[in-house]
């Protein structure tokens, strides 16, 4: 008996005018899971992403985290009950320092406002303030950023940024994590760091993870399942092993990337 | 909020109490300090035009600070700034003579009078961006105006309306040399209470729908309640420095709430340095002491062979409004990082004199 799934998604389908983006997906990632979504461009992965996040609406289908409908759950509401994630295309604020950025993570779990926020040191917005400041330390120390806490995240290293915005999603105390991309551009040691850090966040800090990832070596080293999308379909799921086997994966996707895929185990 | 400040090595932090302060080093603290000190020795030092001019960056100051939360922090956009600040002066005026409120209470109370009416023009502000934001607070720029020539019974229409020094205790601060005390203290207070905002929760709300809302809005950021409440904090600070104007001149009129006092509110904020506090003063200080260097130069060429060849005397006026214009543009191509950025490049300079490579 398979424990209750955190994150069902049923028959989701969402379109961009003539564009059918995703066409009737439906899924179940178990708690503790790290799931992982591959595919070719353009197959759907970031719009079904979209679609947990809330930033997509999805035309048909539900969505449910936890046994409630979030299907139409706005967007800011999800940070509360656990819904972090990471961008494809990075989505730092790049003006503010990494600390901050990391912060900002914080939000909805702070209780300081525009009224006692001003009055830092009469209101006790300043104690709240450290005490969380002292939190967000153990994930910078976590994800070894410590000697960039201060920098302007707009200048930091592509590498970099890639953690520091695994860093704030971190911060909002996330059940789910939605990482999307999250080795894209990076070389070969940077993917290996991130993919630890992923592995820890997984098993140590028990944090259920969808990822989309192309890094087939990543994916099937480390993911409990696999789910593959093509054209806004769901192509497969299941085992790393079994959709190794499957020829749909073997014929379309995996085909060129095989050789890579040697190298990266003998690696 | 000073995110790049210059940091000289060997400054560790040994607690994160230490690291969150306003000011990133002992020294920039203590200039700040030795600034306040400074004025608050102005009576004693200087005469009563630089004390008028103090007071008038005082007042300008707190006014584009509330310009500067919202355009620079948050990343919108207000060309109709000038008639929140118009608002303050008369609601003030009208608390203190209708209502019999004395100013001392009444300054604060018209602050949030104006934040009210900040917050409803602030309404579209969640729904529009860019362009269509700047034609909105245009809007607002327009109907207002239009609201204080027809509302006698506020503005006391096109005479104007008066208004009660500020008192407290009996003691009235009626002069220059005390006035500025007043200023001084409410651009201290709502600077450092800026200041504050920008490090706790709200502040960095507002910066991060700025820098990227759609990643704030996965952080948990109300977006619509963030854009609408940098229009209130906005107006707020503008109602007191219109306010704390109105009191200090004893009177309050429609005269000079226009759209170009609205656009130099914008000025003082780009030359100071979008999203810099102090900032912000530096801006405010450069946009009140250039028409004095226009017009000191002018006097100082009177009867020379360019006066006569350009006709400064008559064109003074039109001179004034050139030389924003021209430093607006200048600074918009040469400095868009404003004072602020400038200043900390010098004060790096300074640090590591001679070796500054
Ligand atoms: N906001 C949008 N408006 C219009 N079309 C969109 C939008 N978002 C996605 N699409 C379309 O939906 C399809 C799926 O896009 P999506 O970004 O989800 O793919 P993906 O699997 O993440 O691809 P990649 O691997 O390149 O990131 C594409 O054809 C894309 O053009
Ligand atoms: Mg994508």
């Amino acid at each position: 008996m398979t424990p209750h799934p955190v994150l069902v998604a049923r028959d989701v389908s969402i379109r961009f005018g003539g564009v059918k983006a995703l066409t009737d997906v439906s899924f179940e990632v178990r708690p503790g899971e790290l799931f992982s979504i591959i595919g070719p461009n353009g197959a759907g992965k970031t719009s079904l992403l979209n679609c947990i996040s809330g930033r997509y609406r999805p035309t048909a289908g539900s969505i449910s985290l936890g046994g409630r409908d979030i299907t139409h759950l706005k967007p800011n509401k999800r940070a509360a009950i656990g819904i972090g994630r990471t961008f494809q295309n990075l989505a730092l604020f790049g003006h503010m320092s990494v600390l901050d950025n990391i912060m900002v993570g914080r939000h909805h779990l702070l209780k300081n406002n525009f009224l006692t926020g001003p009055l830092y040191w009469l209101s006790g917005a300043r104690n709240e303030e450290l005490a969380h400041r002292r939190e967000v330390e153990h994930i910078i120390d976590f994800l070894e950023i410590e000697a960039v806490r201060h920098a302007t995240a707009g200048t930091l290293s592509y590498g970099l940024r890639k953690r520091v915005e695994l860093a704030r999603a971190m911060a909002l105390k996330p059940k789910l994590l939605l990482l999307d991309e999250p080795m894209a551009g990076m070389n070969l040691e940077e993917k290996e760091d991130m993919a630890r850090y992923i592995l820890d966040l997984n098993e140590e800090w028990g944090i259920t993870i969808v990822m989309i990832e192309h890094d087939m070596g990543v994916v099937m080293d480390i993911s409990h399942r696999v789910m593959v999308l093509d054209f806004g379909r769901k192509i497969a799921d299941g085992l790393p092993a079994e959709i190794m086997e499957n020829a749909y994966v073997k014929k379309a996707y995996l085909g060129e990337d095989l050789p890579d895929l040697e190298e990266d185990a003998a690696a | 909020m000073a995110t790049q400040a210059f940091r000289p090595c060997g400054d560790f932090k040994s607690s994160y109490a230490a690291d969150q302060t306003i000011f990133p080093t002992a020294w920039s603290r203590n200039f700040c300090i030795l600034g306040v000190v400074l004025v608050a020795a102005a009576p004693f030092l200087v005469d009563r035009y630089v004390l008028s001019l103090l007071i008038q960056i005082g007042y300008l100051g707190i006014a584009a600070l509330g310009l500067n939360i919202l355009v620079g922090f948050t990343g919108q956009i207000s060309i109709g700034h000038a008639v929140f600040f118009g608002f303050g002066g008369f609601a003030s005026c009208f608390l203190n003579g209708k209502a019999g409120i004395p100013p001392i209470l009444s300054i604060p109370l018209a602050g949030l009078m104006t934040t009210a009416v900040g917050l409803v023009f602030g309404i579209p502000a969640a729904r529009l961006k860019g362009l269509y934001l700047a034609i909105a607070t245009l809007a607002a720029q327009f109907i207002l105006l239009d609201f204080f020539g027809r509302a006698e019974w506020f503005t006391g229409g096109s005479n104007g309306t008066v208004a009660d020094p500020v008192s407290l205790f009996g003691f009235k601060f009626d002069h220059d040399e005390s006035f500025l005390y007043v200023v001084l203290f409410y651009v201290v207070v709502l600077y450092v209470a800026a200041a504050n905002l920008m490090r706790t929760r709200d502040g960095r709300a507002l910066v991060a729908v700025r820098d990227y809302y759609l990643a704030a809005e996965m952080m948990g950021v109300n977006l619509t309640k963030y854009r609408t409440l940098s229009f209130g904090i906005s107006s707020f600070y503008a109602g007191i420095g219109g306010a704390l104007y109105a009191h200090y001149l004893g009177f309050m009129s429609i005269e000079g709430l226009d759209i170009s006092f609205s656009i130099q509110f914008l000025a003082m904020v780009i030359i100071g340095g979008l999203g810099s506090i102090m900032g912000t003063l530096m801006g405010t200080a450069f946009m009140v002491l250039l028409p004095q260097g226009v017009n000191f130069l002018a006097r100082s060429l009177d009867g020379s062979a360019i006066d006569h060849a350009l006709g400064l005397h008559e064109g003074l006026p039109f001179l004034r409004e050139m030389a924003i214009g021209a430093a607006i543009i200048l600074f918009l191509i040469f400095e868009p990082d404003g004072l602020a950025h400038r200043w900390k490049q010098i004060k790096a300079y300074w640090k590591l004199y001679p070796f500054s490579y």
